[in-house]
């Protein structure tokens, strides 16, 4: 569905070139929810730009692979934005205008996309929004944002991304707005809407038990590199580079109770700087002196990362 | 907080002052006391009487009652301000828009052209306007237009700028909604709104240019009565016929200074809500 090879992005400043991304390999197969994982600043959000053709003005993209759907995405963002991907961003609060109804809302998107007559875009809107688990939708389309709870604001931007009729949805960090709870009903949503359409999702997230309890694959990201990537299961319970290893270490569930929290020490390298070797060496508990050089790709139980390290 | 409190009592009273005048030019047919003087009838028999009843403000040379003829001005100078405030706004608000919105090259060439409208002297402008298009009522309304549908294009640029990076804008985009529906739907009625406020307190000096054009002889035609025209007219007979131009030229101030009065109340009630 997705071929991503050696993808880098980078921004004119002027302080110098910033290196946005580095080199992300990303490969998604259709009907599967895929994290992408990392801390902030490390290019998860600006690699969905690039997907969305979003990315601000004089941006410099360059890409050894970048495929949706088997053609390049290279000139044709526009057409697939809004078409093929529609984003779930963070916020529904802020992603619905306040002063206009949920069924003005969705009308707009359905008749952006289907030249449909007015009764029957009002059924498609009470349709998708049943699809989304809403009760009552008939009524809800008289509704404002405000008088819906953050769950439903999600189901409802949620309907307008399944409206579009996008068979690809990234979702930014959907839930971080919402209380575990809550979230753990979107996530549900997600993942029934994906087994019932065929849907494929790029779930963008730093919260491991998203990771755990929806994506299939995930790809863990460094300072805008990809260093590993592989089935959830094995990339949780064996991680294999270091960075994988301190960011698991750090969650707060593997810390015995009552004892200090483990953090990764210093910090991601700027964007300013150009990074020849590995980019976690800085920081890197076993680097050594052969780190100064591009890390070898590795693979082994369906897992890839780029380390020097051999595997213990 | 109810509207007076907002406004303060000087504020209160610009709102009744101007309110007045709104109501006297709407209802001149019925309020004022000799209508068709009013509309231009002359009364020779009766020119030049100085202020007293039944002719409060006197007459004029046609023998015309001051007081009639000033509220039939007031239809024609209020609707002349509220005509440049319109068109100015039916001009700005797209161009300002679309600058606003599209960004980059549109709004570099689009905000340098209102720059040009902009570095000019407005009142030398508007007569220039005024005297290339002749004398009447429209074209001294369509050349202080010119002279002032560039504020309302920076403004509109200035709200849709921030509008436009509103994540419900951003999120429309993004799920393919087209750019006219999102400037009609989620943009304009929001930018409309701080603009609306500026156009209602912009009458008054709208108002004010209009007057100094008809002043001049570019405004409108006698026998229409038109506040600047009759002040225009009264200054052969000054000092003598003293009346003749100072009650159209009290018009003028009084009115102007409560639409300002009105302005600055609102202005310092936006602020206490802030």
């Amino acid at each position: 569905m997705l071929e991503i090879a050696n993808l880098s992005v980078t921004l004119p400043s002027r302080r110098g070139p910033l290196h946005v991304l580095r080199r992300i390999d990303l490969s998604m197969a259709k009907g599967q929810i895929h994290g992408l994982i990392g801390e902030s600043g490390c290019g998860k959000t600006m690699t969905a730009m690039a997907l969305l053709g979003l990315l601000p003005e004089g941006a410099v993209v360059a890409a050894d692979r970048f495929r949706f759907d088997g053609d390049e995405v290279a000139g044709r963002v526009k057409t697939l934005r809004g078409r093929r991907i529609a984003l779930i961003s963070q916020d529904p609060a802020a992603a619905l205008n306040p002063v206009l109804t949920i069924g003005r809302q969705m009308d707009d998107v359905i008749r952006s996309h289907h030249a449909l007559p007015r009764p029957e875009r009002q059924a498609k809107a009470v349709d998708i929004l049943a699809a989304t688990g809403l009760p009552d939708p008939q009524n809800l389309l008289r509704r404002y944002p405000h008088q819906l709870s953050g769950g439903m604001q999600q189901r409802v931007v949620i309907a307008q991304a399944l409206a579009t009729g996008a068979d690809f949805l990234i979702a930014d960090e959907p839930t971080t707005a919402l209380d575990v709870t809550v979230g753990a009903q979107v996530l549900r949503l997600l993942r029934d809407l994906v087994a019932s359409r065929g849907l494929t999702v790029l779930m963008i997230t730093h919260d491991m038990d998203v990771v755990a309890e929806t994506c299939d694959r995930a790809t863990v990201l460094y300072a805008g590199i990809s260093v590993e990537e592989g089935p959830v299961g094995a990339l949780l319970d064996h991680p294999r580079h270091p960075y994988t290893q301190a960011l698991l270490a750090a969650l707060p569930d593997a810390a015995p109770h009552g004892a200090r929290l483990a953090a990764v020490e210093g910090s991601i390298p700027p964007p300013t700087e150009t990074l020849p070797g590995c980019a976690f060496a800085a920081r890197c508990p076993h680097a050594t002196a052969a780190c100064a050089a591009p890390p070898p790709l590795r693979n082994a139980g369906g897992q890839s990362w780029s380390c020097h390290l051999e595997l213990p | 907080m109810t509207l007076f409190s907002r406004l303060g009592p000087k504020g209160t009273i610009a709102l009744a002052v101007v309110a007045a005048f709104l109501l006297l030019a709407v209802l001149a047919p019925w309020l004022a006391p000799f209508p068709e003087q009013g509309a231009g009838a002359p009364n020779i028999a009766e020119k030049f009487l100085p202020p007293m009843p039944p002719h409060l403000l006197g007459t004029d040379h046609l023998g015309r009652d001051m007081l009639s003829r000033v509220i039939y001005g007031g239809r024609v100078s209020l609707s002349s301000g509220l005509l440049i405030v319109l068109v100015s706004l039916a001009v700005g608000l797209p161009i300002g828009m679309i600058a606003g919105y599209a960004g980059g090259w549109w709004d570099e060439a689009l905000m340098r052209l209102t720059d040009v409208f902009l570095a000019f002297p407005a009142l030398l402008l508007a007569v220039l306007m005024a005297a290339a298009l002749g004398p009447g009522l429209l074209n001294a309304v369509l050349a202080v237009a010119v002279t002032w549908w560039p504020w309302y294009a920076r403004m509109a640029r200035a709200e849709v700028l921030t509008l436009r990076s509103q994540p419900y804008v951003e999120a429309a985009r993004l799920m393919g909604v087209s750019n006219s529906r999102i400037l009609l739907r989620h943009v304009l009625p929001a930018a409309l709104r701080p603009l609306s406020v500026q156009a209602a307190m912009d009458v008054g000096p709208a108002l004010l240019t209009a007057s100094a054009l008809s002043f001049l002889g570019l405004g409108a035609l006698p026998p229409t009565a038109d506040w600047g025209q009759i002040v225009d007219a009264g200054r052969k007979f000054f000092p003598e016929r003293w009346w003749y131009s100072v009650a159209p030229g009290m018009a003028i101030f009084v009115l102007a200074l409560a639409f300002a009065a009105l302005g600055d109340a609102l202005r310092d009630g936006e602020q206490k809500d802030a």
